[in-house]
């Protein structure tokens, strides 16, 4: 007996071998999903924070800021923020997105420009790395069969239509509309792009104005002196805009210097909500109506956002630039936790398997097509009153009536 | 279109363009004499344009108030960079010097860069929005202001080097290096001036740009390029041309911008350059090397 139990308890070689493999698989297995859960996703977060964007990219990075705090109370996993500055410069975008990529970042997001993006999807297909666009419109990002690239933000096109659409009820709403506009435009990707698509898009909508002249000009001029005694000669009823942060500036400074003012200023990019614009120039910022992926300011998680940004940039209002930074961030950390893992392959799949409901710009949440598009986001149209932005378009989104026309410069305090 | 909106539009141009033109003089005067091609001429105009905007900021001072002080600034670090290091590379090849100045350019941008940030930044005077309304020409005060210091700053100049010792002395270096030495005039010390007194000028010409633009750390390449254009149209260290040739690039880029698209003005002023170069390589005001 005792020979047997001996024999029993003896180790072999064989049982050995076996228990080593069992317990070797039976303690990396899970410490391997519980690595991938516990750890923190590198994110790669490029943006313009120099060059003649970094007004604007240092906006996006103010939500950034505030995202940590909010992902932790939604019960998403923790992100670690890899900084990239662009320049406003599409080669070095595409060489910060290598080099991320190289140190160890799982996601990138950003990177704001139309221009840049592009630049940035080729690297990131390239790697086998996921890309969430955070702000870019140029259509080709997301018609080129990528497969590691999302955008949850809208194209020209579909800016451009619901533009057209928020127009058309603001006009109603105002009881008058202007009968003729110049179309004023940068000359860079995302530009251009828009410039395209109105010629295809504004025919659909029946829009009660013309364009009797277009003006483009680089986003890094100056001066825009010529560029707005060019639009004033025509006359026209209003100024119809795809513009940056510095050129809002110029051409507002210009209209006052020329005496000129349009009866509105449509906006349908960047520049004229920007926190920056509405502090240089003060009571001068009042007015402009800009038609842009904005927020839904009636849901749960627009107040979040509204909340930790005032607690971090007291002062600063919560625009584009913060919501949509914002998002991809959401959406990184949504599908890193769906997916359990920072595997490349199975994480860009969780980002295109993304259903966000609760979010923060308009419509009915983030989901993407098989092109990797939120083809179901929507726009609004705000207005500057008083330093603050509010919505006066579409009604469903509404938080304000829409103040008609354009005060005149000259007559402000 | 109508007759005024060219009038209009050619005003500003030229009024931009003698500011332009200061910038740019301050280049002429140094190439002029020191023989030097100072790369890092827009960078230093950024440092004047940052002096006065921190003056501002701080204490409210008008630039245009800050331009003596900030010229003489200026001044002081044109002549300390030439006595202290642009003197050492004086007899060493020209690719030396070009290295050296880049390098000081690629410094101060970067310098600019971490102490003032990359946002754009401006000054908002009381007359920041202000306009005089002739009949129908109407003319933005903060260009008319910064255009009539330009000439002021430029006649003065044209007084200094024409009716005052040192300048006869500077002028007599410029003209022949060997007969100012023989005669026992101190070149280096003439050189260190000059740099000074190039630099005081882009120091001058920054707070009046200042009014007009913003200032970014990045913009110092574009104004280097841009004060090359000039020199080289009007006439390399010809002081008249370096007026003459930002004046007509002012207004070829205010009147190219009106009658074509305004987002190829600039290709415009290229071309100008090339047409230069190619009928009249020393410049409109420049003399032929014999």
């Amino acid at each position: 007996m005792s020979d047997r139990s001996h024999t029993n308890n003896r180790i072999t070689r064989r049982t050995a071998a076996i228990g080593l493999t069992i317990g070797a698989v039976a303690s990396v297995a899970p410490f391997t999903i519980v690595r991938a859960q516990g750890a923190a996703l590198k994110v790669g977060v490029l943006l313009p924070r120099s060059g003649f964007q970094a007004g604007i990219g240092q906006d996006c990075q103010r939500g950034v800021d505030i995202s940590a705090g909010i992902l932790k109370e939604l019960g998403l996993p923790a992100l670690e923020i890899m900084n990239g500055d662009t320049e406003t410069k599409v080669e070095i975008a595409r060489s910060r997105a290598e080099k991320l990529i190289s140190d160890g970042a799982q996601v990138l997001v950003g990177a704001f420009d139309s221009g840049q993006s592009t630049a940035i999807a080729q690297v990131a297909e390239q790697k086998g790395i996921p890309y969430i666009v955070n702000i870019a419109a140029a259509p080709q990002i997301t018609e080129q069969g990528y497969k590691f690239v999302v955008r949850n933000f809208p194209t020209a096109a579909m800016i451009l239509g619901d533009a057209f659409a928020n127009q058309k009820e603001v006009f109603e709403t105002a009881g008058a509309a202007p009968k003729t506009a110049v179309f004023m435009h940068v000359n860079d990707t995302f530009g251009t792009a828009m410039k395209g698509g109105i010629g295809t898009v504004m025919p659909k909508f029946d829009m009660p104005y013309s364009i009797v002249e277009t003006i483009a000009y680089d986003p890094a001029a100056r001066d825009l002196s010529v560029e707005v005694a060019k639009a004033k000669a025509t006359g026209a009823d209003a100024l119809l805009l795809v513009s940056r942060l510095n050129d809002a500036i110029l051409l507002t400074r210009e209209l006052v210097k020329q005496r000129w003012t349009p009866m509105a200023i449509l906006s349908m990019g960047p520049g004229w909500y920007e926190d920056q614009y509405l502090k240089t120039l003060g009571k001068l910022s009042d007015g402009p109506l800009s038609f842009v992926p904005w927020y839904d300011p009636n849901k749960p998680l627009s107040k979040k956002l509204e909340d930790s940004l005032a607690k971090a940039h007291p002062g600063v209002n919560l625009n584009t630039n913060h919501v949509y930074t914002f998002e991809a961030l959401l959406v990184a950390a949504d599908a890193y936790k769906r997916a359990g893992t920072s595997d490349p392959a199975a994480l860009a799949d969780a980002i295109r398997k993304s259903n966000i409901t609760n979010n923060v710009s308009p419509g009915p949440g983030i989901r993407f097509n098989e092109k990797g598009q939120n083809d179901k986001v929507k726009n609004s149209a705000i207005q500057n009153r008083d330093g603050k932005l509010v919505t006066v378009a579409p009604k469903v989104a509404a938080n304000a009536k829409v103040e008609w026309p354009l005060k005149p410069y000259d007559r402000r305090s | 279109m109508a007759a005024e909106v060219y009038l209009n539009v050619a005003v500003g141009g030229v009024l931009t363009g003698l500011v332009y033109g200061l910038m740019a003089l301050g280049l002429s005067v140094i190439f002029g004499v020191v023989r030097v091609v100072n790369f890092a001429h827009g960078e230093m105009m950024t440092i004047a344009m940052y002096i006065a905007l921190t003056l501002f900021t701080v204490f409210h001072l008008d630039p245009l108030v800050m331009l003596v002080p900030v010229a003489a600034v200026l001044f002081a670090l044109g002549y300390a960079l030439q006595a202290g290091l642009i003197n050492i590379f004086i007899t060493r090849p020209e690719h030396s010097q070009f290295l050296l100045l880049i390098a000081i350019a690629i410094i101060i941008v970067n310098m600019l860069l971490i102490i003032f940030g990359p946002d754009s930044q401006n000054v908002q005077t009381a007359y920041a929005y202000e306009s005089f309304k002739f009949g129908e020409l109407i003319v933005d005060a903060t260009k008319l202001y910064a255009a009539s210091t330009a000439i002021v700053v430029a006649g003065a100049l044209f007084g200094f080097f024409r009716y005052t010792p040192l300048g006869t002395a500077i002028r007599a270096c410029a003209d022949n290096q060997t007969g100012a030495v023989v005669v026992g005039l101190n070149v280096k010390r003439l050189y260190a001036l000059t740099f000074g007194i190039g630099a005081a000028c882009v120091g001058a010409a920054g707070c009046m740009l200042l009014l007009i633009f913003d200032v970014t750390p990045s913009v110092g390449p574009a104004y280097t390029l841009l004060a090359f254009v000039i020199v080289i149209t009007g006439g390399l260290g010809s002081m008249a041309g370096a007026i003459v040739g930002g004046v007509l690039i002012g207004l070829i880029e205010a009147i190219a911008g009106l009658l074509f698209t305004p987002s190829a003005k600039s290709m415009f002023v290229f071309a100008i350059l090339v047409l230069v170069l190619l009928v009249r390589p020393q410049g409109i005001m420049g003399q032929r090397a014999v």
